[in-house]
Formats: C-alpha cells, structure tokens, sequence
C-alpha cells in the first residue's frame, strides 16, 4: 500500500532501531500523547525494539478515555428520550457512564447509531425530520474541523433537527497541565494528526517555557523510531525544540481553512478532562451564531453522576503518572469486554493496549 | 403465489405447502413425501454433526448471500471435524412482507452451492413470522456426515505438538469487509467480495494426499485471532505467527487502516487453519495451492512450547506482541 509500506519497510526500521540503540547515553522517557500513537506503538511491537533505557508513556491523547462520565451520562439521558437518535463515533459506544453505557441503552431500545462523521449524522437527520439527531461531537483538532464544517452545513439548508453535544478539546492545555502536574518526561512525541490541522507551531511555548523537547510524529513504525531517534538527539544535545518528523503531512501553519472552520464555529471553554478536572481553555463549545444546533440549550437535562471507581487509576495513567501494570484493577476486574475505567475502553487507551498487545501485562 | 411473504404462509395449511413447493423442494431436490425427518439409510458409522444459524445483514453482498453462506458454513464445520459432509436440514424464519423473488434467488444459491459441494438438502421447516418480529430472514442450518477414521483426532487438535506448522489458506478479512460495505450505514464501498465458499474438496484433497494433519479449523466470526486462541488453549502450548507471511488483500488493508480495525480479528466464510507435523508443511502447501480456493496458502506459524498459552505474532517490522482474543465487537475508530 502506498504511503503504507515504505514505513513498515523492515530493514529501513532495524536500521532505525541500530541507531538509536547507538545513540542512547542514559535513561530516556518520552510521552506519546496521541492515543493513536499509544496503539501503533504497541500493535507494531516497538517496545520489542527499544533498548531498555528508552521508556514511551502514554498521555491523555485518546479522545475517548479523557471523556468525562458526565458527557456519557448526558448522551445516555438523551438516549432515553422519546423521538431521538443518537449519533455517535463507535468507540464512545462501551464507554462506562455512572450506571449504564451507549451499547447497554441501544440493547435496551435506544436509537444509537454509529457513524463515520458528522456529516452522516446530517444526513440521518434530514431522512428522519421528525426526529431530533443528536451528533456526539468528540475528538481533539483532528475531528473538530469536520464538526464544525457539519454544523455551517447544517445552518445553510436550515436543518432544525440537528443538534451537536460537543465533548470537542484542544491538545495543548492538556499538555501544559501534564507538564504542570510534574510528570518525569524528557520529550514529547507530539500528536501528527492534531498538528496537520494547527501546524507544529503551537507546540512551540513547550520547549520555550518549559525546555522539553517535542517530536511531530507520524503513525508508522519508521515514523515512530524515527521520531524517538530525533528526542534522543535533542536530549543529548541539550537542544530542545519542536521538529516535525511528520513531514508529509505537517507544516508550521498547518491547514489554516480547517482553522478558520473552527474558530468560525467553536470558541473555547473551561471543560472536565477525566483524571484532570477541570482544564481551563481547553474545551471548545459553539458560538453564540450557531448555539441554536447546541442540544444543552435546546433540551437541558440534570444528571447526577460519579467519579470512576475509586481504585481506578486511568486519572493517573492519562497524566503520565502511572502505567496500566500499576493497576490493582487492570486484568483483573477491568477487561476491554467489561471496562471499569476509560483507558480500558477505547482501542486507543492506554490499558486496551496493554491488554491486547503486551507480551508481559 | 403473491409477490411478498405473508402470515397465512406460515400458517402450516395449503399456502405453506405451496410456498414449499414452489420455492424449495425441486430446487433442494427433496424426495417426497416430504415426511417429518428424513430418513438416512447406510450411516452405521461414526457421524459428525452441526447446526449454524445465519442472521447476516444484509442479506445479499458481494460474493454471496445468507443462503449461500449457510450451505458454506455447515460444510465447512463438518470439513473441517474430519468429516465427509453429507446431508442439511435447513430451516427459515421469514418476515412478512418478504419478497418471494429474493427468496428464490436465495434458494437457488443454496442448490447451486449444495451441488458444488456435494450435499443434498434433505429435510427443513418454514415459518412466517410477523412484520417485526424478525429481521427480513433468518436461516438455520444443521448437517451431518461421515467422519474419516483416520481424522478423529482432527477437531480435539490430539496430535498437535511443537514444531508443526500453521498453514491457511488464502487472504483474511474479505467477507467482514464485504458485508461492512453493503451495509448503508456506513458509508463506504469497496471492491472487496465475500470469500464464502465450500471448503470440502480442498480439505478432501488435503487429507487424501498428505499425511500428518494434525487440527483444522474454519475461521469465521472472530477470525484468524480468536481460532489460534483457542488452538493454543486447546493443546496447552504456545503459537508464534510471522506478521508478513498472513495474507491480507490489498483493500482490505486500506480499508482497516481507515477504520481502525485489525484484519486477524476480521470475520471469514472460506478460510481454514490446518495445523501439519513439521516436514509435512511443504508437500501440502503444494496440494493446497494446487486447488482454486488453496492457491494463496502460506504457511504463517509454527506451535511452541509456552506454559502461558500465549499467541505471538513477530510483526512485518521486526517487533513482537501479542495476539488475544477479541473482545466484543470491533468499532470503527474515531480518528
């Protein structure tokens, strides 16, 4: 497959992997803070092919496993109501909510769909004009430009049946709170897909204000060791800065008409992360133009929720702080089929992929 | 007969006789009078026995449909016991309002597919049930045939043991790729058709020229992951796959790319494991190649000691996981 397989070339990747074998000279931990990364890593084996001194931790880059429960517990409250669908990106589908799941209220006769964008979601809705369609809006910078671009459309047929409830969030508040919260790391491994829309350079106040060193990275193998060559490098050479490994797809501006898409449409708020509370800014919530496809406006609903199992420690995990082997819960009581906490949840968490790829869980 | 299904011909009185008549019984070649059980003559031997129940959506893809599908299916399961399948009793749940026409097409599959395998349809039901109450066809198929003296240790995996070799058949993923892309709700199309097919004349084949097989088995709902699972469970060892020797189709590839899944766990309906004594691997890769649904076998695996029963897979780039066990269904990913 083209743009595929020169990056699983496996002679350019043993190359890669000599390397950095070479060029360690201490201890090294770098963050993956894309969930997406988090699962390259471990289906590729790439630990496999780390010297022992490189450590790769996971961050809270898996859209799904920062979700709050008060998100799931509002959509399942939706759910329940008469004449909705719910629409909805598959993996939020076993997300726990404090007492039930998506998956459990479609068993139980809820309308939950699952589509591959917001733009289906816009299409159920003028098919069933005596519904309302509600789009869970999820994702980081990477999805939120395809909302946003759903909503204008929305707008200009006039579709009144469609309402979004945006659990949408940028990447790098999140970061800073990571950093701020005093996790050990010597690098980040910066999320591709996210810089593709913002450009690398929002990035830039890590290594300035905080003198870490990031890598865009993208998701192939040869991306990946790639990019852990280049912290290495940075490392040793005291030389913190932002590089775009992923230069294929990144640029230092990024995709300024998908920006625009989104500054048009969303504009920031202060919203929960799970295992972080509340981060300021990093939440994006619609305009005052377009607060009419807000679901929360249209149809407020209460709900009551609580907090994950109290010896779940994905809060912990997602910072940085903790591995899944840390877990008293983690394949124990908590398994991909019945997840206690988030990580546990989406194919990208960090647990899921430990629990499905690792050789010793 | 009117163009649609309708309760009353599931009402057991003369349309019913009639919908049988008029869409089964030539097709299947029924010896009539159609009596409550067939009676099989010559069977004092040791028999295998199976049923499956095909609930596909849709009903039609590329490649097949759900009548199809539920003759492969049978035949395969027996194929794979050691077994020379023989006769299938067929049973339908259909919804009313059905289209009779497509529930022709869909017998006519099942004949079509019935002679190329080489069984005979020998006994079924039908009912009709209320618009509602099912979703447009259900069918439950239940088979029986011969099983080979020499191949009962076949489905138990007795034999198996460290150093054979993991043989399969062709490319994985096809068929759960197919259905996914007829499905409206998902909105994308491919190229890719279902690989359901009868595997018994290839199994036949194998079993007659080679000796040392050592397990079998088709892979079909949770795919090549789950039955390798299972295999190490069974025989309490260890198995390591090499990534790059599996084959996946190139649109296959793509499109578990886009949509996040992984094509081990992909559903099959024409793919099969033989497990082989080391040595043996060779000489039936070449039977297996040498027949149509056989001519992209690989050999892709070997069993290893391992008291963690675990299932290895050596990735394409030269990392190493693990492969487990799917858990519930695979979501297409977010991003």
């Amino acid at each position: 497959m083209k743009y595929i397989d020169e990056f699983r070339n496996k002679n350019l990747i043993m190359n890669l992997a000599v390397l950095i074998r070479k060029s360690v000279i201490r201890n090294y931990t770098f963050m993956e803070v894309c969930g997406g990364h988090t699962a390259a890593i471990h289906r590729f084996g790439i630990p496999f092919l780390l010297p022992d001194n490189v450590r790769l931790i996971s961050g809270p880059g898996c859209p799904v496993c920062v979700t709050g429960t008060d998100f799931i517990d509002k959509a399942i409250a939706y759910s329940k109501m008469e004449k909705v669908i719910i629409c909805t990106f598959g993996d939020l589908l076993r997300v726990p909510g404090t007492v039930s799941s998506l998956e459990k209220e479609k068993a139980a006769g809820a309308d939950v769909r699952i589509v591959l964008s917001g733009l289906d979601a816009l299409d159920i809705a003028r098919m069933n004009p005596e519904n309302k369609v509600i789009f869970l809006g999820i994702g980081f910078e990477t999805t939120a430009p395809g909302t946003a671009a759903t909503i204008k459309q929305a707008e200009k047929e006039n579709i009144e049946n469609f309402f979004l409830l945006s659990a949408h969030k940028v990447m790098p508040p999140a970061m800073e709170a990571i950093i701020k919260d005093g996790v050990n790391i010597d690098g980040f491994i910066c999320p591709g897909h996210v810089a593709t829309i913002t450009g690398s350079s929002i990035f830039e106040f890590i290594p300035e204000s905080f003198y870490l060193g990031c890598v865009v990275a993208g998701f192939e193998p040869a991306d990946l060791l790639q990019s852990i060559l280049m912290l290495i490098r940075q490392v040793n050479q005291n030389d913190p800065k932002v590089e775009i490994q992923y230069n294929r797809a990144v640029t230092l501006q990024g995709n300024l008409i998908a920006q625009k898409l989104m500054s048009e449409v969303f504009e920031p708020c202060d919203v929960p992360w799970r295992g972080f509370g509340i981060i300021p800014f990093s939440g994006l919530m619609l305009r005052k133009n377009f607060e009419r496809f807000d679901i929360e406006k249209e149809v407020p609903v209460r709900i009551i929720f609580q907090e994950d199992n109290e010896l779940c420690i994905c809060g912990k995990i997602l910072r940085g702080l903790k591995t899944p082997g840390d877990c008293l819960l983690f394949a124990e009581i908590c398994f991909p089929e019945n997840p206690l906490g988030a990580c546990m949840v989406s194919i990208e968490g960090a647990c899921n992929t430990w629990y499905r790829y690792k050789l010793n869980k | 007969m009117n163009d649609f299904i309708s309760l009353n011909q599931g009402s057991g009185g003369k349309l019913t006789h009639e919908l049988i008549e008029q869409v089964f019984v030539g097709r299947f070649g029924m010896v009539k009078p159609l009596t409550d059980s067939a009676i099989l003559k010559d069977t004092r031997c040791t028999l295998a026995f199976t049923t499956d129940s095909y609930v596909v959506d849709p009903l039609f893809f590329p490649g097949g449909n759900i009548g199809k599908l539920a003759v492969c299916g049978t035949v395969n399961d027996l194929a794979v016991s050691g077994a020379e399948p023989m006769y299938i009793a067929v049973s339908f749940i259909i919804e009313e309002g059905f289209p009779v026409n497509e529930l022709v097409v869909i017998a006519e599959s099942m004949a079509e597919e019935a002679l190329k395998a080489g069984v005979r349809i020998v006994t079924g039901d039908t009912k009709v049930v209320e618009k509602g109450k099912c979703d447009k066809l259900f069918i439950t198929t239940s088979g029986t045939g011969i099983l080979n003296p020499d191949l009962e240790h076949i489905s138990i995996a007795r034999q198996v043991k460290t150093g054979d070799k993991l043989i399969i058949n062709g490319p994985v993923g096809n068929h759960a790729i197919a259905v996914l892309g007829a499905r409206d709700s998902l909105s994308f199309t491919s190229s890719v058709t279902s690989d359901c097919a009868s595997l018994n004349h290839l199994i036949r084949n194998v079993t007659q020229n080679c000796n040392e097989i050592h397990f079998m088995r088709d892979l079909t709902r949770g795919g090549l992951a789950t039955v390798l699972n299972e295999l190490a469970a069974m025989i309490g060892g260890g198995i390591v796959i090499e990534e790059a020797s599996v084959p996946v189709d190139e649109p296959v590839k793509g499109l578990c790319e886009i949509l996040g899944f992984d094509p081990f766990y992909l559903a099959n309906e024409g793919k099969v494991i033989i497990v082989v004594g080391a040595g043996e691997e060779k000489r039936v890769l070449d039977v297996m190649r040498s027949d149509p649904l056989g001519k992209y076998s690989e050999i892709i695996g070997e069993i290893i000691p391992d008291k963690k029963k675990l299932v290895v897979l050596n990735t394409s780039v030269g990392g190493q996981r693990i492969l487990d066990m799917p858990s519930g269904l695979q979501f297409p990913r977010i991003c």
